[in-house]
């Protein structure tokens, strides 16, 4: 087996185990709390609203939209990274029919991961930094992610544009 | 570069059954992946069709009562639709996980099925992880899918069900039996007579295989192109909508603005919808590509006729692309699209049922073929 397809195979599976580690814990510890949390700020504000309470209502919309933001960055990041690691698994597979040389399929291997795992990650850091940095990430591992997509598909293509050449 | 042999059919081959034993590990795997994908998508089809307009029209009538209870001044009106509320987004939730986790399980274990010549554990035990993979599989979306009816009933907690305990243990069987493999892929690699192993699975492409691995590349880009697009253009004017929405509907609730209440609602309704559309749009794309690459290499074994294998391959694939872009189109056309998005899930689901039974013909073929005893010779 290539190293490539070693870089795609282990960190596709590490990948995948991980984030359904981390959606375990997500299930466990943060979800019901997220969702009671933001039914609550909600149903708060519309109350304090029939109560002609002013200052209550942007209040309580204020938790709502920092729950809101972490919430739905938490479930993105479960899926995508689970997403990816299904994808760089998938590309392990087909990956020695690339029309490249092995230091190149190497590259596009470790790029596909490293975009796999920035990119959720990055994400997530959103959650806890709203600084240009967390989201400067995600753009970069999203980049990286499509980019390297980009050049395996014209990899295939190539190769099976070809005839076979023993 | 070497060459790549095409187009044997190993459902000939009986030399390739035996990477495929009776109740082994990777038949299990295979089988039941696809068993999962293709429930999943019947559920997801099911749901699309009776369930998700309806309930969005619940969400959004009491959302409506609950502002309109506001304008009047009924604080406890408010609380009772929220409750509503609540229970209708958690309906759909629910739902929607049910769909996607049983999918995805099916997709890993499609990807297990691939790896498991190379998961250096003893074939009973590679069984057993087979079987704890699909237990855990089977659970998690059944206890999701229960969550909104059991609800909190002889729960020791103050937030989760048992249902959610059940999907909970279900999720930890998943994980064990994923860790399990990753474990035996390990042992493989360090041992001294790894990549002796030639799997016939790995080394064969037939022209639908190709046809369905072109194109199912091709549908995860446009998935990522969508969501790439979302992510710079959609995602934060969305949420500031969003914000602003719920903002402009408590303002107006308060200087008791009936008019300014309706217009606000009508705009969330539309931005509700918008973000969903986007959003499965993207999802669905990369999803059925995932599936087109993984079914590209199980071809070899769909034991149907060249003309019919074929037919079922472009079937899926006309299928993959209708749901995406007819979701998207929904913001446009309304309800007609919708439902051509649910004929293209519709398409999908009869190509991946016609696979099934290609290869499901094949490993009864092998079977028969072991277990054929000459005429005249006793046992």
């Amino acid at each position: 087996m290539s190293a490539a397809r070693r870089v795609l195979l282990f960190g596709g599976l590490a990948l995948a185990i991980w984030g359904m580690g981390y959606g375990l814990w997500y299930a466990l510890f943060a979800e019901h709390q997220a969702l009671i949390g933001i039914g609550t700020s909600l149903a708060g504000a519309f109350t304090s609203a029939a109560q002609r309470n002013a200052d209550l209502v942007g209040s309580y919309l204020q938790d709502y939209k920092e729950a809101k933001f972490v919430y739905d960055r938490q479930v993105d990041v479960h899926s995508h990274w689970i997403g990816l690691a299904m994808l760089l698994i998938t590309l392990a597979i087909y990956f020695d029919r690339l029309a490249f040389s092995d230091k190149w399929k190497a590259l596009l291997a470790c790029g596909a991961l490293l975009g796999a795992v920035l990119f959720p990650f990055g994400v997530l850091l959103q959650t806890y930094n709203h600084g240009a940095v967390p989201s400067l990430l995600a753009v970069l591992g999203s980049a990286l992610e499509i980019a390297t997509l980009f050049l395996i598909a014209i990899g295939f293509a190539r190769r099976s544009s070809s005839p076979p050449r023993s | 570069m070497t060459s790549v042999p095409s187009s044997p059919n190993l459902y000939l081959d009986p030399a390739a059954s035996e990477s495929f034993p009776p109740l082994g590990a990777r038949r299990l795997f295979l089988l039941g992946g696809i068993g999962l994908i293709l429930v999943g998508m019947l559920f997801g089809d099911i749901f699309a069709v009776f369930v998700l307009h309806q309930n969005a029209a619940r969400v959004g009538a009491n959302l409506a009562g609950a502002a309109h209870a506001a304008l009047d001044g009924n604080a406890g009106a408010v609380q009772s639709y929220f409750q509503n509320v609540g229970k209708f987004l958690e309906n759909r939730g629910t739902k929607v996980d049910t769909h996607v986790h049983m999918i995805d399980f099916g997709y890993l274990a499609l990807l297990l099925a691939v790896v498991e010549p190379w998961i250096a554990l003893s074939p009973l035990s590679k069984r057993r992880v087979a079987w704890t993979f699909l237990a855990g599989s089977s659970l998690l979306p059944v206890g999701v899918f229960l969550i909104a009816y059991v609800g909190l009933v002889y729960s020791p907690f103050s937030a989760i069900g048992w249902a959610s305990v059940a999907a909970d243990f279900g999720g930890f069987l998943v994980i064990a039996a994923t860790l399990a493999c990753l474990v035996g892929l390990c042992r493989n690699f360090r041992s001294a007579g790894r990549d002796t192993f030639k799997d016939s699975l790995m080394l064969t492409l037939d022209p639908v295989a190709r046809l369905l691995l072109a194109g199912g590349t091709l549908l995860v880009l446009f998935g990522f192109l969508l969501g790439a697009y979302y992510a710079a253009f959609d995602l934060y004017r969305h949420e500031a909508r969003d914000f602003a929405d719920f903002s402009q509907l408590s303002i107006a609730a308060a200087l008791q603005n009936r008019d300014a209440v309706d217009r606000v609602l009508a705009d969330y309704g539309q931005l509700q919808g918008e973000k969903a559309i986007k959003i499965a749009a993207h999802a669905h794309a990369i999803e059925f590509g995932l599936l087109a690459m993984l079914l590209a290499l199980f071809q070899p074994y769909v034991n149907l006729r060249e003309s019919w294998k074929r037919r079922w391959a472009v079937v899926l694939l006309l299928g993959s692309a209708i749901l995406p872009l007819c979701v998207l189109l929904e913001l446009k056309f309304g309800l007609v699209a919708g439902g051509l998005a649910d004929l293209g899930g519709l398409l999908v689901i009869l190509a991946l049922l016609a696979m099934w039974v290609g290869i499901l013909r094949c490993t009864g073929q092998w079977d028969a073929a072991a277990s054929h005893v000459p005429r005249g010779i006793r046992p």
